[in-house]
């Protein structure tokens, strides 16, 4: 891969990991501690949603967000490597 | 069936599949023995990973920690999984395309300095040993609890099982025992989980069942809130700690998991950059399901409890509770003499002391399920405590034989010689394990948090801004590591053994406890890794060269 190409490659990289990891905050830190007063005033079935966040939803986004990064860099590294 | 026979028979079965695995996947070059071939697949290295990753601890211990802790709890279930995000994005498909063994190959070699490995080797052998101490006194436990023999009976049974395969078959053997104890301890915590879901809830997804309502039509989790206001405990989903420190911890945790060298170590066992990543993938995958289950337990447990004990005629309590009673877990203490169990926040009326660890071992009692379940979660507890224990004491033995003899002491050592050491290092190993399961140091507990605290603190920024940052130079990382490995050693020490003049509550640094200090550690690494790094050379067109290298997949 040429030094250009490996650039752009990088940033793109970078773009996503800023993205993904700002989501893994929001839900983790965000939801499941800082904001978990006001989201707790939501009740889903016998879930305090806050409390929902903490202990279930922000494990879910976890599993789904490394999966979403495997297909990113897979369609990534395709593209890059057909350029050559 | 007899209960004794069932468990003979289970862990007669499982213990001799791993000895099979292990003679099936003996290892005979030094590449294998430290990476198993690099040969491993994505999916079962997801389970190796998933089996290395949950320990005695996850397995006998969590789900009743969270059920005293309530909301509080969730620092443990954030996290010890969200770490697998910052290992996935950040660190493992750039340390696979670098490509070595150890976690100190990559800081030696990205920072061109023998210093920096010694310091890592020195981080690698403290983390790893202060970890596998607890696992083996966790196998004595289950080995004593369920066949009544003497802990420390168990506790040799448990040594030679792994010595047998660690010894054998390095990362191979190691690998591929995980996978079977992988499907055993998720079986076996599964199992109980989902009957005592559907006695209580009549749905069979404990995830959702502890959201649902029970019998009396009363959603769960707010009658456990009442039940818990009540006799004067916190509100169940609400905390009681800050939410500074509920914040500090949560990071610790994280980011220690994404620290910690058997962990990171696994990663190097697939064959290409993307196996890294769908390793990751997996691991998480697998971990999750027992993680998502055991704040279910918790509530199920805590509530069923509650139920049967509170104000009830001691008389009157069923068989599981005279069980657990004979082995000290469960403490009765009639203060008031009116034969009704008392079990209330007071301290002073309080009747009930209750170990947390019960609340996954008497689960099937409880429940009243059959014998082969109790069997099976004795099975699983064990190979829980198993798979952690071989994936630590193989971290110890390669940084023995690879990062100090190989490369600092003794460079032309011949593959055979390695190998032949590696083996050595891994015996020693085990014999120190068992050496201080039998003679527990009194503060294994506390140093748990410990090994957590100094992976965030040493490991993870060096590793970082070493892929991240290709200004970093060797002065800055040695400096970055060591400052936060003393600080957070002068921390723990001060708080949890009273070193350094000691102190309280009220003598934390901004609130913040020694469980949650290793984020302040971490950002101070990060912080002086920086300053130093700017006031001095550089690092040269080849390092610089070597981090892009890294960067890019083949």
């Amino acid at each position: 891969m040429s030094k250009n190409l490996a650039e752009k490659y990088w940033k793109k990289n970078l773009k996503y990991l800023l993205i993904l990891l700002s989501i893994w905050f929001i839900v983790s830190f965000g939801f499941g501690i800082l904001l978990i007063d006001e989201l707790n005033q939501i009740k889903i079935a016998g879930f305090k949603l806050g409390f929902w966040f903490a202990q279930q939803g922000s494990i879910y986004v976890f599993v789904t967000l490394i999966f979403i990064y495997i297909y990113l860099m897979n369609r990534l590294d395709k593209k890059y490597h057909s350029k050559k | 069936m007899e209960l004794q026979v069932w468990i003979w028979l289970m862990i007669g079965l499982t213990f001799s599949l791993y000895i099979g695995i292990a003679i099936w996947s003996k290892a005979g070059s030094t590449n294998e023995f430290y990476v198993a071939g690099t040969g491993v697949s994505p999916i079962a290295n997801g389970m190796a990973t998933a089996a290395d990753w949950m320990s005695a601890a996850s397995f006998i211990s969590m789900a009743g920690l969270i059920s005293f802790m309530g909301y509080d709890g969730s620092v443990y279930l954030m996290g010890w999984t969200g770490g697998y995000v910052l290992l996935a994005l950040l660190l493992a498909p750039y340390l696979r395309k670098f490509g070595k063994f150890t976690v100190p190959d990559f800081i030696g070699d990205r920072y061109y300095s023998d210093t920096a490995r010694l310091v890592a080797v020195f981080c690698a052998l403290i983390i790893s040993f202060t970890y596998v101490a607890g696992q083996m006194r966790g196998v004595g436990l289950v080995f004593s609890r369920y066949l009544e023999v003497d802990i420390n009976t168990g506790v040799v049974i448990g040594m030679a099982i792994v010595l047998f395969y660690a010894v054998l078959g390095g990362m191979k053997g190691i690998t591929y025992t995980q996978v079977a104890q992988y499907c055993v301890l998720i079986f076996a915590f599964m199992v109980p989980a989902i009957f005592i879901s559907i006695q209580m809830t009549g749905n069979p997804i404990p995830q959702i069942g502890f959201g649902s309502e029970g019998a009396d039509g009363v959603y769960l989790l707010e009658k456990l809130d009442g039940l818990s206001k009540e006799l004067g405990f916190h509100e169940y989903t609400t905390g009681s700690k800050s939410k500074l420190d509920v914040f500090f911890i949560t990071a610790a945790l994280m980011i220690g998991t994404a620290g910690l060298p058997h962990v990171i170590v696994r990663f190097f066992t697939v064959k290409k950059v993307s196996d890294a990543r769908k390793s990751a993938g997996w691991a998480l995958l697998f971990i999750a399901i027992l993680y998502t289950t055991a704040p279910a337990i918790a509530v199920f447990a805590r509530t069923n409890l509650i139920e049967t004990v509170s104000e009830k005629k001691y008389d009157e309590m069923p068989l599981w509770f005279d069980n657990w009673e004979k082995t000290g877990l469960l403490k009765f203490d009639d203060k008031n003499n009116d034969g009704v169990i008392q079990y209330v926040a007071d301290p002073q009326i309080n009747e009930l002391t209750i170990d947390r660890d019960i609340m996954v071992m008497a689960n099937p009692e409880i429940a009243e399920l059959p014998n082969w379940v109790i069997a099976l979660l004795a099975a699983g507890a064990l190979a829980a405590a198993l798979s952690t224990a071989a994936g630590l004491l193989l971290v110890i033995s390669s940084s023995v034989s690879h990062d100090l003899i190989k490369k600092i002491i003794k460079p032309d050592v011949s593959e055979k010689g390695e190998l032949i050491a590696a083996r050595i290092s891994a015996f020693f190993a085990v014999i120190m394990a068992g050496y201080f399961g039998i003679n527990p140091p009194g503060f294994v507990a506390a140093v748990v948090a410990l090994a957590f605290g100094l992976a965030a603190a040493s490991f993870f920024p060096a590793i970082v801004m070493g892929i991240f940052y290709k200004r970093m130079n060797k002065e800055g990382a040695i400096s970055g590591m060591l400052t936060g490995l003393l600080l957070m050693l002068f921390y723990m020490t001060k708080f949890k053994f009273g070193w350094f003049g000691g102190g309280d509550e009220s003598d934390w640094w901004f609130g913040i406890s020694p469980e949650g200090f290793g984020t302040l550690a971490m950002l101070v690494n990060f912080v002086v890794s920086l300053t130093v790094c700017h006031i001095t050379k550089e690092p040269s067109e080849e390092i610089q060269e070597l981090v892009e290298k890294i960067r890019i997949p083949e």
